[in-house]
């Protein structure tokens, strides 16, 4: 829709000669929901598209997701064939409730800074130990795992004026056997929970739940660990910040269904 | 900045904020639709350097340089309104054969992400076209279009057959004119500030801050508007509904009612007025529960001492038992005690019906100007144009032939429209500045502000001896009305009656109340009331059925109405309702048949539970009281011929079957016949679309002047031969007689030949639906699957079955998304927080299974060449037909919809223990 309160679009053509940062501001990514909703407290967008942050990479290392990278061109990447986790980058695509074409715009960054329970992109980086890259106004970098990065219902750790730069995802984590589920109150719906389980080759087991809970919840474990144990760990996890409670979903079926998912990915990992 | 249209290089000057669909539509792009401006709905679909994107989240900027192709271009370059291409892409071809829309609103945004499908994509369109929502259609069609499957046929009678609609080439090239697909040179923006209070009285609005707003032209509040109170329902009688609305009330009655409008030379202006609104309020309690707003010390939502006395002419309210009471209905045939007393099994339960928006694609909306002479005139985005010019004749005291309205065509109803919720704003801002007006709703309003269906709790006792006949039938409704009174009486009543007259027990006593509260009003809706009270008492009958051990298409041939039973509700006053034809037994066998026939999906797994269940809902095929339609048919000097009537095209396909109607008297083609609608200058009146009517009286009043028509021709043409007018006959172009042919054109050279006809709307007859599922429940998540859906129409002679079909199938879906998914849902303190598509889910490709449509095969002697009407009534036995399969699933009995997965995992876990079937 037309934001109307929008007075100026800045486009700097690179991150040496960012404007200063001013209350009203915002980074402007595909725009996919800066645009989806009225944005009243808005004066200024700052257009990313032009900075040219370093590309999305697959290297020895890893992959280096860039935040402005779309969802389609991550979807299409070719990974090397002893990623076995490669399936989950296509699962967590889907996981999202736009279709193809908001993933032609949607960039992985925009996903997690805007850090809603149902972020296929913050499932997806924080199952595989996501490292997230920032860049803060005074031009200095920190790294913050995706798991500290999201902090609650649309509450980043980004300080006013700090980028997303991208995320870094270790070769280790992306040769993990992985195991997804998901589950939405429609077909094709907004995920009401989406959870991720590894297991690397030593037979560590982590857990990753998303959208069911306000903020990622990451269990892990050295080895597979017994139903009733997982089951009192995510417990334990949830205690505080609790279930999520939206039109989405209401939070006992969230923490009902968790807790089945979670024992069909134990059970599928366990084998 | 340049970018490229449609092979048209453009210039253009983009606001910083703006998204690309309203700079293509400022650039004259008008296929370019809103269904949203959110990115849920993919209508505003076009293609950015080949790829299908929403161009509401495209932030115009970032096209410069590029090109873009639109639904007008998709086929060819093109230029701004240029017409329809003659050569359509396939994708458009496809639609039109496969007739893959009813509005057409989705039909651009839809032909679009179609065509950039890759053969992949193609094998999973529910996931694919998850960002492409239609409300009408079902998506079967959709399917069917981009699976290149053709079902419109071209050659033979007129009626009976499943001709395309007229406008279908201009659909689905983006040519069809909506309400607002018109420059209009020197347009104002009106923007509305609404309430953040449900109950409140207005202090004071400060407008200076708003008229300081560049752009700013003007500012509208209560101490500038008239002061009649109306109803924004619209029925023919005005009567019908409770005149307790004002185009600005400085009383607050319910969250995001009008307090103020801004009018300015642009959108931004607009919004930036209202916000510099300043209002002071002083907040009342508020009461949102229709039982607590009966209390004795309930706050009144209408209370006496805010309203000044009655003006002349003006109604008082009615006396009625509580001050919060909109409307009451009671009535009781038989001795009911006895009855009870008589039955060797009663049940009885509350059934809960929620609040469900329509969603029609296209918002509410009005375009008004004055015309070289001064004339008020609304295009207006309605199903009622002549109501409404008639109640804005009446609001700003001026004569009717002082204000013309009509419709383009029009993206959706289902009953929304039938109510005036933007037209009187528009007029007042017309009347005041003098200048063209345009006031297009946000999805957000149209959500948070217009009007729903009517929330019901409807309790229902049944009573029935051992051999399942019905001893005794009572219901007691609560409908939430809201605020406002608008179709609070007519939805009542009419919940009340079909849904009990269609059994024959000789014991039946309702008691309804119609309740105002705090919150947003409620309105007509399809099904209008019927929808709740059915999923009432179907469940109730199921669930009385199981107790006795009777299969439940027994219970129902036991105790349902046929030929020669009198249809009663609670009165045994005459009416004019007649068995113009009888296919509920046919209806009832057909769907019995298909879901015995083992056909259907299977269970996705060993640990979901199957069953199956059925429904079935009468319904009148016009609503009582009076429906009146006129019909003008005009030889033209070509030989063709213009037909005028009065109701507007909203998908319900009423074009295509007046077409069809009037070329069958009149032995041509329907390509012959030129369609002239929804316009107040076009015919002396039409009550509406409304109710099912386009078919049944529109289609009436046309055969009636088609068929003067026909009388008038052939006299002439027998006068000229020197023959009999009973030996001549009506062909294509011409008239055959003894003599020769005589060709029509000829005989429009030197005559004017023209004739009308007119419907009253009664006598009227009674239409069927059985529907039929098959599911599967996982009992851990409550998920449900539907494995099999069937609905059998008794729906007379059909005059376009394929039409026909398509209204079945939208109707299941539509009735399927408030069965399954959703709910308008409000906050503590009256806020709706369901406002946005994203949060207020309808149904998707993926969410809706095909159903198979059987017609009973019957010919009503009341409707025009045997046709009933066909438009509401699919939708109203679906709920209970899928709470009765859940129910055989998994003993458990769903009282409320909807049947979302949390809600019947909440309910299973409540009962442990399966309970036994
Ligand atoms: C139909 C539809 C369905 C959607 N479904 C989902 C869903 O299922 N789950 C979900 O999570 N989201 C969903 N979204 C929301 C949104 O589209 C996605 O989260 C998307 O990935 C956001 O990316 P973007 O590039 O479009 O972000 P933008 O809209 O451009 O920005 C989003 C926010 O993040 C900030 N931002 C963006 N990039 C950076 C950066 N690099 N550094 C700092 N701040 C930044 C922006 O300032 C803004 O506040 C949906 C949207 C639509 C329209
Ligand atoms: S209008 Fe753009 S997606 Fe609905
Ligand atoms: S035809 Fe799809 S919304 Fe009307």
């Amino acid at each position: 829709m037309d934001l109307d309160t929008i007075t100026a679009v800045l486009r700097p053509p690179s991150l040496d000669e960012l404007p200063p940062w001013q209350d009203g501001d915002a980074w402007l990514a595909g725009g996919t929901w800066l645009f989806s909703e009225p944005q009243p407290g808005l004066t200024r967008l700052i257009d990313l598209s032009t900075l040219a942050l370093p590309a999305t990479e697959v290297s020895e290392a890893g992959l280096w997701l860039s935040a402005t990278g779309t969802i389609a061109e991550l979807d299409r990447l070719a990974l090397p064939n002893d990623w076995i986790a490669a399936p989950l980058v296509g699962q967590c695509c889907r996981a999202l409730l736009g279709s193809f074409k908001i993933w032609n715009r949607a960039s992985v960054g925009g996903n997690l800074c805007m850090a809603l329970p149902a972020g296929p992109m913050i499932a997806l980086t924080a199952a595989l130990d996501g490292l997230c890259r920032l860049r803060r106004p005074d031009g200095m970098a920190r790294r913050l795992p995706v798991t500290d990065f999201v902090l609650g219902v649309q509450r980043t750790a980004l300080a006013p004026g700090e980028i997303l730069l991208g995320i870094d995802v270790p070769a280790a984590a992306l040769k993990r056997r992985t195991a997804f589920r998901r589950i939405a109150l429609s077909p094709e719906g907004r995920s009401g929970a989406l959870l991720i389980g590894t297991r690397d080759r030593a037979g560590d087991f982590a857990l990753t739940i998303t959208a069911a809970t306000p903020r990622p919840v990451r269990l892990a474990f050295a080895t597979v660990p017994a139903a009733p144990d997982l089951q009192a760990a995510l417990a334990a996890a949830t205690e505080t910040d609790g279930w999520y409670d939206d039109v989405h979903g209401a939070p006992d079926w969230r923490r009902h269904v968790s807790g089945l998912l979670a024992e069909e990915i134990r059970e599928e990992l366990a084998r | 900045m340049r970018l490229t249209v449609n092979g048209q290089v453009q210039d253009a000057a983009p606001h910083a904020g703006q998204c690309l669909r309203t700079l293509l539509r400022d650039l004259g792009w008008f296929g370019v639709k809103k269904g949203c401006d959110a990115g849920d709905c993919g209508a505003c679909t076009v293609h950015l350097d080949g790829e299908p994107v929403h161009s509401c989240l495209l932030p115009a900027f970032q096209a410069e340089g590029h090109s873009v192709i639109t639904i007008e271009g998709l086929a060819a370059p093109c230029a701004p309104g240029d017409g329809v291409p003659d050569g359509l892409h396939p994708m458009q071809a496809a639609f039109c054969a496969a007739q893959g829309f009813q509005c057409g609103f989705c039909t651009p945004g839809m032909v679009m992400t179609a065509a950039a499908l890759d053969q992949g994509q193609r094998q999973d369109l529910g996931t694919a076209l998850k960002g492409n929502l239609c409300r009408c259609t079902g998506y079967r069609a959709i399917r069917d279009a981009v699976a290149g499957i053709a079902h419109a046929q071209a050659e033979g009678r007129p009626v009976g057959r499943s001709l395309p609609a007229p406008a279908s080439r201009a659909v689905v090239s983006g040519r069809a004119a909506y309400t607002f697909d018109a420059a209009v040179p020197g347009l104002l923006h009106l923007k509305v500030l609404r309430a953040p209070h449900a109950h409140a009285r207005i202090r004071h609005i400060d407008r200076t801050g708003a008229m300081a707003v560049p752009g700013v032209v003007a500012v509208f509040t209560h101490e500038d508007a008239p002061r009649h109170r109306f109803s924004t329902g619209r029925h023919e009688n005005p009567g019908d509904d409770a005149a307790d609305t004002m185009v600005f009330d400085p009383v607050i009655r319910c969250h995001g009612q009008r307090v103020a409008a801004v009018v300015a030379e642009s959108e931004a202006a607009a919004l930036a007025g209202v916000r510099a609104l300043r209002v002071e309020y002083e907040i009342r309690p508020a009461v949102f529960d229709p039982d607590a707003a009966l209390r004795p010390d309930a706050p009144l939502v209408h209370d006496p001492a805010d309203r000044e006395p009655p003006r002349p002419g003006e109604d008082a309210p009615p006396l009625l038992p509580h001050p919060n009471l909109a409307a009451e209905a009671h009535g009781a045939i038989g001795d009911v005690e006895a009855g009870f007393a008589e039955a060797d099994r009663i049940h009885e339960a509350e059934y809960v019906s929620q609040r469900v928006q329509h969603v029609h694609l296209e918002t509410h909306g009005a375009l008004g100007w004055l015309d070289p002479d001064g004339r008020l005139t609304l295009r207006a985005s309605t199903q009622v144009p002549f109501l409404t010019r008639d109640a804005l004749a009446r609001l700003f005291d001026l004569d009717r032939d002082r204000v013309r309205v009509l419709a383009g065509r029009v993206g959706g109803g289902f009953g929304g429209k039938q109510e005036m919720l933007t037209e009187d704003l528009v007029a007042l801002a017309v009347l005041r500045t003098g200048r063209p007006v345009k006031y297009e709703m946000s999805r957000e309003e149209n959500f948070s502000a217009a009007t729903t269906r009517h929330p019901m709790r409807v309790w229902v006792k049944l009573g029935a001896k051992a051999d399942g006949r019905l001893t005794a039938l009572s219901l007691r409704v609560i409908s939430n009305t809201g605020a406002y009174g608008n179709h609070a009486g007519g939805v009542l009543h009419h919940g009340c009656n079909e849904s009990i007259a269609a059994y024959a027990c000789p014991n039946k006593r309702v008691e309804g109340y119609a309740v105002y509260t705090h919150t947003l009003p409620a309105g007509a809706f399809r099904g209008y009331g019927l929808s709740q009270t059915i999923f009432a008492i179907e469940s109730a009958l199921d669930e009385l059925a199981r107790d006795l051990s009777i299969d439940p298409f027994a219970m129902r041939r036991r105790n349902a109405v046929r030929p020669g039973d009198p249809m009663i509700s609670t009165s045994l006053e005459p009416h004019d309702v007649l068995y113009g034809s009888y296919g509920l037994d046919q209806c009832l066998d057909l769907v019995e048949a298909a879901l015995a026939d083992g056909g259907g999906e299977p269970a996705p797994g060993p640990d979901w539970r199957v069953g199956q269940g059925m429904a079935l809902a009468m319904i009148d095929t016009i609503p009582p009281r009076g429906h009146f339609a006129h019909a003008r048919i005009r030889l033209e000097p070509d030989g063709t011929y213009a037909l005028f009537v009065g109701t507007a095209e909203f998908g319900n396909g009423t074009s295509t079957v007046h077409a069809q109607l009037a070329a069958e008297v009149l032995g041509t083609v329907p390509e012959r016949i030129r369609l002239i609608q929804a316009d107040t200058d076009a015919v002396p009146h039409d009550t509406g679309a409304y109710g099912s009517t386009g078919t049944v009286v529109a289609g009436q009043a046309n055969v009636r002047a088609a068929t003067a028509l026909a009388d008038k021709i052939c006299v002439a043409a027998a006068e000229r031969t020197g023959t009999r007018p009973a030996a001549c006959r009506l062909t294509r172009d011409g008239v055959e007689t003894p003599s020769g042919v005589m060709p029509l054109a000829d005989l429009a050279r030197d005559a004017v030949f023209e004739a009308a006809g007119a419907a009253d709307g009664s006598p009227r007859s009674v239409a069927f639906n059985v529907q039929g599922f098959r599911v599967a429940v996982q009992p851990e998540t409550g998920l449900v699957r539907i494995l099999r859906s069937v609905q059998a129409a008794d729906a007379g002679f059909v005059i376009n079955p394929m039409q026909c079909r398509g209204q079945i199938e939208g109707g299941v879906a539509q009735a399927l998304g408030a069965a399954l998914y959703e709910d308008v849902r409000l906050d503590a303190e009256g806020r709706v927080v369901t406002r946005t598509l994203r949060n207020y889910h309808i149904p998707a490709m993926a969410d809706v299974p095909v159903t198979e449509v059987l017609f009973a095969d019957t010919h009503d002697t009341v409707g025009p060449l045997g046709a009933k009407s066909m438009s509401e009534a699919p939708y109203n036995p679906v709920a209970p037909a899928l709470g009765n399969a859940i129910r055989d699933a998994t003993g458990v009995r769903l009282t409320a919809t909807p049947f979302a997965p949390d809600r019947i995992f909440h309910t299973l876990t409540a009962v442990p223990e399966k309970a036994s079937a």
